[in-house]
């Protein structure tokens, strides 16, 4: 009796466990089943040549979509640039300095900046942060790259600041000790040792905040103006992978040419984040610089 | 061990096949939902001979519109059903074409290719109806000096021609082009009445009227466009068209410059069905175009037709 509720349990496990390979098998079989179609009417250069994405062209239609990868990077890019000092920054702060109490208090604030709709961020994006965007550069428009960039590392910065700290958390006590005795102040120690320590855990954190931002759609779908021409600047308009499916599917004839490119704008959103998903896992399981 | 082996084998066939099913089921639903409905609506004539059903699918432009007039109409007439669905023009007029649907709702003109098409599947002529007027405002910050421009002018700041305000007569300022996304049946409108070429690859696609309404409110540089309703919200002015450079430009806030004609931007949405009209639809048609429903179209922020429109229904109600 006893052990057949041990083999069904384990059996059950084992099914979710399968089940989540099957789901992303199931995902990837999709993506490329409804991306060949498109991927043999175009063809795979037409999609990466230097032009313009325009499948409801007045004329001649066109399914570039290079300028949608370069939007993608400057939005992402932009993002870490600053979401990852600062998120490390706040990592190092809560786990080496803060108090108890206040990492009782900032913890729980970092959460709930993790849980605010994307949809409310954008909202913000629109109202008060791109005429703030126009003011100072003094630009006509500040929808543009910029502001993207700054709401999606608003929202990558929970994801790093919580990896960041468990990664500093989990570097030996026997090294802080040794730098402190060595007499080293507590910003030598935290910049030279802990934080080069905890590296590894540092660049998983900032690649998975990467993966974060690159899949980020609604927002920056709000505020980057999603031009289809390529970007000069960051000042300039942009449309990412993600906004410009989540902008045409409502409307493509379903099982046409343009319906199966937006498969391939997908497919190669997916091998982008699975590619960070993959290096970031390989940091997070690499065995630490400095051995005890 | 073999036991356990042939279960979790038997687990993976299990899984696997609830994903294939699951697959597949959802296709299906899709593919049969305007069929069921149908029949449904057949059923309903057998049971009670003096109910009538009516099914219109289409523009989404049109949906909010129609539903409303439909929602009246069934007041009045408790033993006709209408159901209104969207799905874009092209939707409605092939769902007419397969014999899906009573009613098409287009905000554009069937073409010609689609006429012969409906001849050929269902053995009758089409027949529209004009039952409301659409109006597209071209839209400015309110402190750009600029007042009116020709379809032309606006034509080709939309193609990327024009990038400077003082190209056409006002400050030494560049052009921001705000646009919709090509969801938008408006943004084809636009396309096709004003652009008439691709639009310029650096205009912004915001999402909704009212992110449009946003960006011109705070870019002094900007030009936009919305449906006539949103151009007298604060901190943006409507651009007075010209047909032409002959032609008088035309505010498209006043009522009667639309209702006339005068304004260059409107468009006529229609009603198709296949055959002469008649008994319900016929009845619903007419309950459209009468004042009572005209007045709809206008509490629902269209325009009422023209004298012209009435002229083109003839055809059909008469």
């Amino acid at each position: 009796m006893h052990s057949r509720t041990e083999l069904i349990m384990k059996i059950l496990f084992w099914a979710s466990g399968i089940a989540i390979i099957l789901f992303l098998v199931g995902i990837l079989f999709t993506l490329l089943s409804n991306s060949i179609p498109a991927l043999g009417e175009i063809g795979i250069g037409s999609f990466f040549t230097s032009g313009l994405w325009r499948p409801g062209a007045y004329g001649e239609p066109t399914y570039s979509i290079n300028n949608f990868i370069l939007g993608t990077f400057m939005v992402t890019v932009g993002a870490l640039a600053f979401a990852v000092p600062m998120g490390v920054a706040a990592a190092a702060y809560l786990a080496e300095i803060a108090s108890p109490w206040e990492r009782e208090f900032f913890k729980p604030i970092v959460e709930v900046l993790a849980g605010i709709p994307s949809v409310v961020l954008g909202f913000i994006g629109l109202v008060v942060l791109a005429p703030l965007i126009a003011r100072f550069f003094n630009i006509p428009s500040g929808i543009n790259a910029l502001n993207g960039a700054i709401l999606v590392g608003i929202m990558a910065l929970p994801t790093i600041i919580t990896l960041a700290e468990d990664a500093i958390t989990a570097v030996p006590k026997e090294y802080r000790h040794a730098s402190l005795a060595l007499g080293g102040t507590q910003w030598q120690t935290i910049w030279k040792v802990t934080v080069p320590a905890a590296f590894s855990g540092i660049t998983a954190a900032a690649m998975l905040g990467m993966g974060r931002a690159i899949g980020e759609t609604m927002t920056v779908l709000m505020v980057t103006g999603n031009m289809i021409a390529r970007p000069e600047s960051f000042l300039d308009s942009v449309r990412t992978l993600s906004a410009n499916i989540a902008i045409e599917i409502g409307d493509v004839a379903f099982g046409s040419v343009h319906f199966h490119a937006l498969f391939v704008v997908g497919l190669v959103l997916f091998i982008i984040t699975f590619i960070v998903n993959l290096l970031a896992d390989i940091l997070i399981h690499r065995k630490p610089e400095v051995n005890k | 061990m073999n036991q356990k082996r042939w279960l979790t084998l038997l687990g993976l066939v299990v899984m696997v096949s609830i994903m294939l099913v699951a697959g597949c089921g959802s296709e299906v639903a899709t593919d049969e939902a305007p069929d069921a409905e149908a029949d449904n609506g057949g059923i309903e004539e057998d049971v009670a001979a003096e109910t009538s059903s009516i099914m219109i699918a289409g523009s989404d432009s049109e949906v909010n519109l129609v539903t409303r007039l439909a929602e009246e109409y069934m007041n009045a007439n408790p033993n006709v059903s209408i159901a209104v669905t969207g799905g874009g023009s092209g939707v409605g007029i092939s769902s007419l074409i397969d014999g899906d649907v009573d009613i098409a709702n287009s905000s554009r003109p069937m073409k010609d290719e689609e006429i012969d098409a409906l001849k050929a599947n269902q053995g009758e002529d089409v027949y529209a109806v004009r039952f409301a007027v659409d109006g597209v405002a071209v839209v400015i910050n309110e402190n750009n000096p600029v007042s009116e421009l020709t379809v032309d002018q606006i034509g080709a700041i939309y193609r990327g021609e024009i990038t400077n305000w003082s190209a056409v007569g006002g400050e030494d300022l560049e052009i921001t082009l705000y646009g919709r996304q090509s969801t938008s049946g408006t943004y084809v409108f636009f396309m096709e009445k004003v652009v008439q070429a691709d639009y310029s690859p650096e205009m912004r696609n915001l999402a909704g009227t009212s992110d449009i309404v946003e960006a011109v409110t705070g870019d002094v540089g900007g030009i936009g466009y919305a449906a006539i309703g949103y151009a007298t919200k604060d901190g943006i002015k409507a651009i007075n068209v010209k047909a032409d450079d002959n032609a008088s430009a035309y505010d498209p806030t006043v009522l009667e410059n639309v209702t006339s004609g005068n304004y260059a931007l409107t468009r006529p949405l229609y009603q198709y069905v296949s055959g002469k009209p008649s008994s319900a639809i016929l009845e619903f048609f007419l309950f459209e175009v009468s004042e009572e429903g005209q007045n709809i179209v206008l509490d629902e922020g269209f325009y009422p037709i023209t004298a012209a429109d009435l002229d083109f229904n003839k055809d059909a109600l008469e």
